[in-house]
């Protein structure tokens, strides 16, 4: 459809003009959801005025004020909930079938920045074209979970013949969309032709047996370890155990990680959510919808997206894990932490191993913790403590650095003092209203 | 104090003690093991030496002739015989001679880099791949050897000792130019002061002795270490200087090392911690420093106070929430410093003259002073006794400590200080009595109430505190939280309840109930509502609601007890739609939803727009009129209000029971295989699931039941949906079942071998074997219900135990990672080496208090202020139906506006914090 020529600027455009002209600068966000609301009440340029005008003199009484400590009052407001999330580290989220971890444990794993979370989980959409037909995310499902050797056929050792019978169940093949030749292919590739000779056993079609025989005790290589060897040899069964436990293991598809995956009806069409997580190697797969698959693992959402997504993956996991225990916490508050913890580039922790450890300040370390370890370095490196941070000024007793401690306000009486009037002296300061916005109603 | 600083500490330079620098500051060098001689005078040059500094009171120092008070201590030194290696460092120690050479002590080539910045004791150097044997010195050409530490403090050459000594004289070598690329920083000193030749020996202050009630004196562990440390050194120098075996003397030289270390550090790894006659280990220094009752985390970091007070809280209906009542004892005790200046000296004259205990005037309290500051420094004790001549001495510059008066300022605070609002001024109200007291609206930012909770009190000492005080940390200033830009401070409890029934279906009052209910409060009785036919004059309920309500105020929501019924919202018949229209309440119960903390949206709103003196005058009238309403109305609840009908109770008995043939049917279903296992889960889980399904269905089933027969006007079920106190599912677990009771979020399991209790079979999967519980509170359990109730319940212990600690250390790590954040002046926040984190604080710079529920402007609000248009829920407009008219001008405006309105979702999406979190059931 072709567009008709634009008039004018367009609505947002003048919002930012009419802002602009009152000398407010408004977050792109406050645009934009003025821009939706203000899009179907069509109205007039003095009205349009009005309402930015206003919008903006309320934006600008809601700023911060400076040198306000917002990291501690972002570190309460997460903390302060924390005694009233629940412990219980498995719970029932969106799919039934599925744990995750919720509550406290999760919210203490984000901060932690473990690399893997203890219960890694992803939700993959497909491509739009596909997600309405459930049987195409099924085939995508399954090309994503593990399937192991013993998922699809049964394993069992004859010892009279000293073999391992894996034997191929049709209905399991079907379910899981494997072929015979598919395991034939993972067994010969996964197990070593050196110990083991693979052969069709008796039987016909999908459900032929394969037959593991233990190979011929390989030649013994000249002066590699014959001793270990020779015990193996009146021992075959053990060997045979061996090569039923190594069957066991063979991955015939999917992608590593992922125990398990689920599809289930969602709103917009089909949803895989899967028990274990490997973006990498999802997002490679024809069919899934980059744009919209997510992991609850934070390191891998580094990995292949980078810092900033990382970040904003804190940012939200950190909302839901709270949202979940029906907590509400502003988000600025987890923006803070999200971002203090990718601040450097990668993912620090909270924590000792993290910030707290890598602070300027010696006092401030040495008050967190291993107190000795910080004091006894900072005596080799003649470390200077500048005591610009909040601890460090508490221990030596001044006032801190945020807040009112961060300004000082001179009293100087304009008029001469006749008499005897008290000498100026240093009051408290006021915190800086945001007094710009009195410029605007000006 | 009040004049504020006048100097700063700029910054702390740590560095190495050199061997001279430690003489040099020495009083004393202390040879002689013993503390006292038998008249319990300290011996020269022993550890107690009088150069060391003097605890005893009527001594004096014999270094700066100072007394007890004056003198801060001296420094004392031990001569080492023989030089011992300093614990702290022996990891260091390894590093540097393994990188230099160990004839030339220049740095060798293959040195792995110094260490960054990074740094953690437990992990140590990070581990570098040890070098191939054969290395040689480029300058000496010297071949090295591996050098190994053998912990804590032994070092060893392929399998030789090194000596401390030949330790020390390797470090000396090393050339001070390369003592840079080594990592160390030579103006902090030279690594061989890691070897100690003398040991610092801290002044008596440090290590006081105490006298026992016995008379008998008992030594610090420091001093019993060092007493150690004599005696050993004193031994080694005499064994050496004699000619004494070689063994005999590193044997004594291998002591005095375990002595200094453990001086150093009681719980080096490796060594067995010196320990007390008793037994109990000796905290030596670093034991003193480390751990949160060591001397950083306990004194440095948080430091004890004068002026405060504890004592039991208790609630005060009639208090403002920005008031908090004292009883007189502590107002006696804590006081105010008065500047005495040619203004109020003769009002600080008649206050001195009325001494430390003034009578009562006509009942009410007076306050004292109990010190006077004279001008030279000297404090006064003012008593009953010395009062006249006391008010004598009054002048300009004197300080009069005042006792409490009402209007004082004051910081009031409740552990665990989780929040900034744990700690809020308040102004004194003096009472009789002997707890504090404050309004109940205060209890949820402090997490109190009333079971024997305690509070501490803080008296503001200085103008610039008082003034902080009032302009930030009122109670009325914190009224919004800044952690989720709602009201932290509202009504609760009874409250509530009385809010519902002075509102709910507008009840009717007459005038004498009229009078009592505004009698706490100051308004004149508004003419009546109506007038009945014989003249009685009736007042409604919402009319006198809305007395407390701004004049200007428009608001409408749903009440708590909306059921999302569809009727009107001005005419619904259950009267759960609010309308508040000029101050009117219209229509609608005023109940949690309007009132309550975290949820209240008459209290949002008025402590939005009205500021926060307006929400505080609020929240003090509501609290008095529903105090007033709910005395008046009167409500209890009772075992009889969870009675239900006889046939209910069958139907109750009935749905259980056929519950439990279905979870029967379905164990049936799995011993014979005929389960259809559920993708992803094993044939046991799949049981599990559904039985809980079942089981799960049959509670609510019963409650549903039960709650059939409990309406409005049952007292308890208004305490539930009005949302004051409890919910239906406790009510429905009083009147209908208990219902599963569960262990980690399983079917109880564990107990004998196969099954729950003796009761049971083993294996058996049915309902009751597992822990369902059919019968209700009011009922009674039966015993094997009650075990497995007991049992669900020790979990919720545990948890709750579990919880607060693990939570209490996650935010002691995020207040130590983000103390130092602040918003600069540019609007950035930055830590403390400026670094920016933000480039504008949370992406709009917008203070979460002063958000509108997180949003940076209430669009809605203002959009319908300005156009005039009827207030909406919130939700958004309605989509452009009845749109006004525009003026021709604004055509294009139009034109674009209609283009990009195409392709435009039509989902009004807003952020709604989510309602309450999934109710578990139990207590």
């Amino acid at each position: 459809m072709p567009a008709k020529p634009r008039t004018g600027p367009t609505l947002k455009q003048r919002i930012h003009e009419v802002a602009r002209s009152k000398g407010v600068e408004l977050p792109p966000h406050v645009e934009d959801d003025l821009r939706e609301r203000l899009i179907r009440l069509r109205l007039t340029a003095p009205e349009l005025n009005r309402v930015v005008s206003a919008v903006a003199a309320r934006y600008m009484k809601a700023k911060v004020d400076a040198h306000e400590s917002v990291g501690i009052v972002a570190a309460q407001s997460i903390g302060e909930p924390g005694t009233q999330m629940t412990l219980r580290t498995f719970h029932y989220a969106g799919v039934a079938e599925m744990n995750v971890t919720l509550g406290l444990p999760r919210l203490i794993e984000l901060v932690d920045a473990r690399r893997v979370p203890s219960t890694p989980m992803m939700t993959i959409h497909v491509d739009k074209k596909l997600e309405q037909s459930r049987e195409e995310v099924h085939r995508i499902a399954l090309q994503v979970e593990v399937t192991n050797v013993p998922d699809i056929a049964s394993i069992g050792t004859v010892v009279e013949d000293l073999k391992v019978l894996v034997t191929p169940q049709v209905a399991l093949l079907q379910a899981r969309g494997v072929k015979r030749a598919d395991v034939e292919r993972a067994l010969t590739e996964a197990l070593d032709p050196k110990k083991y000779r693979i052969s069709n056993g008796s039987g016909s079609g999908e459900g032929r047996p394969f037959e593991l025989h233990l190979a011929e005790a390989p030649p013994p290589k000249e002066g590699a370890k014959p001793k270990k060897d020779e015990p193996e040899e009146p021992m075959p069964f053990k060997a045979l155990l061996g090569a039923s436990e190594e069957a066991r293991v063979v991955r015939i598809k999917g992608v590593s990680g992922i125990k398990r995956a689920l599809i289930k009806k969602e709103k917009e069409g089909y949803v895989i959510y899967t028990e274990g997580s490997n973006l990498e190697e999802v997002l490679d797969i024809p069919g899934v919808d980059a744009s919209r698959t997510v992991t609850n693992s934070v390191f891998e959402i580094y990995k292949v997206f980078g810092v900033e997504a990382a970040r904003a993956a804190l940012v939200q996991e950190a909302n839901r894990t709270l949202a979940e225990q029906g907590l509400t916490v502003d988000i600025r508050h987890l923006m803070l932490v999200s971002d203090v913890m990718t601040n450097e580039g990668d993912i620090r922790a909270i924590g000792r191993h993290g910030i707290s450890g890598k602070k300027t300040s010696v006092l401030a370390r040495a008050a967190f913790e291993i107190t000795a370890a910080h004091l006894l370095r900072a005596a080799i490196t003649g470390e200077a403590d500048e005591l610009r941070g909040v601890a460090e000024n508490i221990i030596v007793g001044q006032p801190i650095t945020l807040g009112t401690g961060a300004v000082n306000l001179v009293y100087r009486p304009t008029i001469e003092p006749k008499v005897v009037a008290p000498p100026p002296k240093a009051i408290a300061p006021i915190p800086p209203a945001a007094d710009s916005a009195a410029t605007l109603e000006a | 104090m009040s004049q504020g600083l006048s100097k700063r500490i700029r910054s702390l330079q740590f560095a190495f003690l050199s061997p001279d620098e430690i003489r040099r500051m020495s009083a004393v060098k202390v040879i002689t093991a013993d503390t006292y001689d038998d008249d319990g005078y300290p011996i020269e040059m022993g550890l107690m030496d009088l150069h060391l500094g003097v605890i005893e009171p009527n001594l004096r120092c014999r270094t700066c002739g100072g007394r007890v008070s004056e003198c801060p201590g001296h420094f004392g030194i031990i001569e080492l015989a023989m030089p011992v290696i300093h614990v702290g460092y022996s990891k260091e120690i390894k590093r540097l001679l393994h990188s230099t050479c160990r004839a030339c002590g220049r740095r060798l080539p293959d040195a792995p880099t110094p260490r960054g910045e990074s740094f953690s004791d437990e992990e140590g150097p990070t581990p570098t791949r040890e070098p191939k044997e054969e290395r040689a010195c480029p300058f000496c050409h010297e071949t090295q050897q591996r050098i190994l530490l053998d912990k804590p403090t032994t070092f060893r050459e392929n399998g030789h000792k090194i000596t401390p000594k030949e330790v020390r004289a390797r470090l000396e070598r090393i050339p001070d130019e390369d003592i840079r690329t080594l990592g160390l920083n030579p103006t902090a000193g030279r690594p061989e002061w890691m070897v100690l030749t003398v040991l610092p020996v801290p002044p008596v202050q440090v290590r006081p002795s105490i006298t026992l009630e016995s008379g008998e004196r008992s030594e610090d562990d420091l001093t019993h270490k060092l007493v150690d440390v004599l005696r050993i050194n004193q031994r080694l120098r005499e064994n050496r200087d004699m000619g004494a075996p070689q063994l005999v003397v590193e044997d004594l030289w291998e002591l005095l090392q375990y002595h200094v270390t453990t001086y150093f550090d009681n719980q080096t790894s490796g060594i067995p911690p010196a320990r007390h006659r008793s037994g109990r280990p000796l905290k030596t220094l670093a034991q003193r420093l480390k751990g949160k009752d060591g001397r950083f985390r306990s004194n440095l970091s948080g430091k004890r106070v004068n002026f405060s007070a504890r004592t039991v809280i208790s609630p005060d209906p009639l208090l403002s929430i920005n008031e908090v009542g004292i009883p007189v004892e502590i107002a006696r005790a804590l006081t105010v410093p008065l500047e005495v200046t040619p203004f109020n000296q003769e009002t600080a004259k008649d206050l001195v003259k009325r001494g430390p205990a003034p009578v009562p005037l006509l009942g009410a309290y007076q306050c004292g002073v109990n010190y006077l500051v004279r001008e030279d420094g000297q404090r006064i004790k003012v008593m009953d006794k010395n009062a006249e001549a006391c008010a004598e001495l009054v002048q300009p510059g004197c300080i009069v400590e005042r006792q409490l008066l009402d209007g004082d300022i004051v910081l009031f605070n409740r552990q665990p200080s989780l929040h900034r609002m744990s700690m809020m001024a308040h102004f004194v109200r003096i009472l009789p009595h002997k707890t504090f007291r404050f309004n109940l609206c205060d209890c949820n930012p402090y997490n109190a109430d009333f079971d024997g909770d305690e509070m501490n009190l803080h008296v503001l000492q200085s103008q610039e505190a008082r003034a902080e005080a009032k302009v930030l940390m009122k109670v009325e200033e914190h009224i919004l939280s800044p952690r989720y830009g709602g009201p932290v401070i509202g009504m609760l409890h009874d409250h509530i309840t009385a809010g519902f029934l002075l509102t709910y279906q507008n009840p009717k009052f007459t005038r004498s109930e009229v009078t009592y209910l505004l009698s706490k409060l100051s308004y004149p009785v508004p003419p009546p509502a109506l007038i009945e036919k014989d003249g009685t004059e009736l007042w409604t309920g919402k009319q006198l609601f809305s007395l407390t309500l701004p004049k200007d105020l428009n608001l409408e929501f749903h009440s708590n007890i909306w059921t999302r019924c569809d009727c009107p919202p001005n005419n619904c018949k259950h009267d759960s739609t609010v309308i508040i229209e000029n101050g009117v309440l219209k229509a609608g119960t005023i109940d949690k939803k309007a009132i309550a903390y975290e949820k209240g949206a008459v209290l949002d709103a008025i402590a939005r727009n009205y500021g926060p003196v307006r929400a505080r005058q609020f929240l003090d009238e509501m609290s008095r009129l529903a105090i007033t309403a709910i005395g008046l109305a009167g409500l209890s609840t009772g075992i009889d209000d969870e009675d239900v009908p006889e046939n209910a109770r069958k139907e109750i008995d009935h749905a259980l029971s056929s519950a439990r043939a279905e979870v029967t049917k379905l164990v049936d279903q799995y011993q014979k295989g005929q389960l259809d296992q559920m993708p992803g889960r094993s044939l046991e889980e799949t049981l599990e699931v559904m039985v809980r399904r079942e089981l799960g269905k049959a509670r609510d089933l019963a409650g549903d039941i039960a709650g059939r027969y409990l309406g409005l006007e049952n007292p308890a079920v208004i305490l539930a949906k009005s949302g004051a106190r409890g919910s239906m599912l406790n009510l429905t677990q009083m009147a209908g079942a208990v219902g599963q009771q569960s262990v980690r979020g399983e079917r109880l399991l564990r107990g004998y071998v196969g099954r729950t209790l003796p009761h049971y079979a083993r294996g058996d999967l049915g309902a009751d074997a597992r822990g369902f519980v059919s019968s209700s509170y009011k009922r009674g359990l039966s015993a094997t219900e009650y075990f497995f109730h007991s049992m669900g319940g020790r979990e919720g212990l545990v948890d709750t135990a579990v919880r607060t600690s693990r939570s209490g250390y996650m935010q002691r790590r995020l207040i130590n990672a983000l103390e130092d954040l602040k918003v600069a002046e540019d609007g950035t926040v930055r830590n403390t080496a400026g670094t920016i984190i933000q480039y504008s604080y949370g992406e709009d710079g917008v203070d979460p208090c002063r958000s509108f529920q997180g949003d940076a402007v209430p669009v809605d609000e203002i959009l319908a202020g300005i156009l005039g248009r009827p207030r909406m829920l919130r939700g958004g407009p309605d989509g452009g139906a009845g749109q006004p008219p525009i003026g021709e001008e604004e055509m294009d405006l139009l034109a674009e506006a209609q283009l990009e309105e195409e392709g435009e979702e039509e989902e009004g999406e807003e952020f709604a914090p989510p309602e309450e979190g999934p109710d578990f059931g139990g207590e």
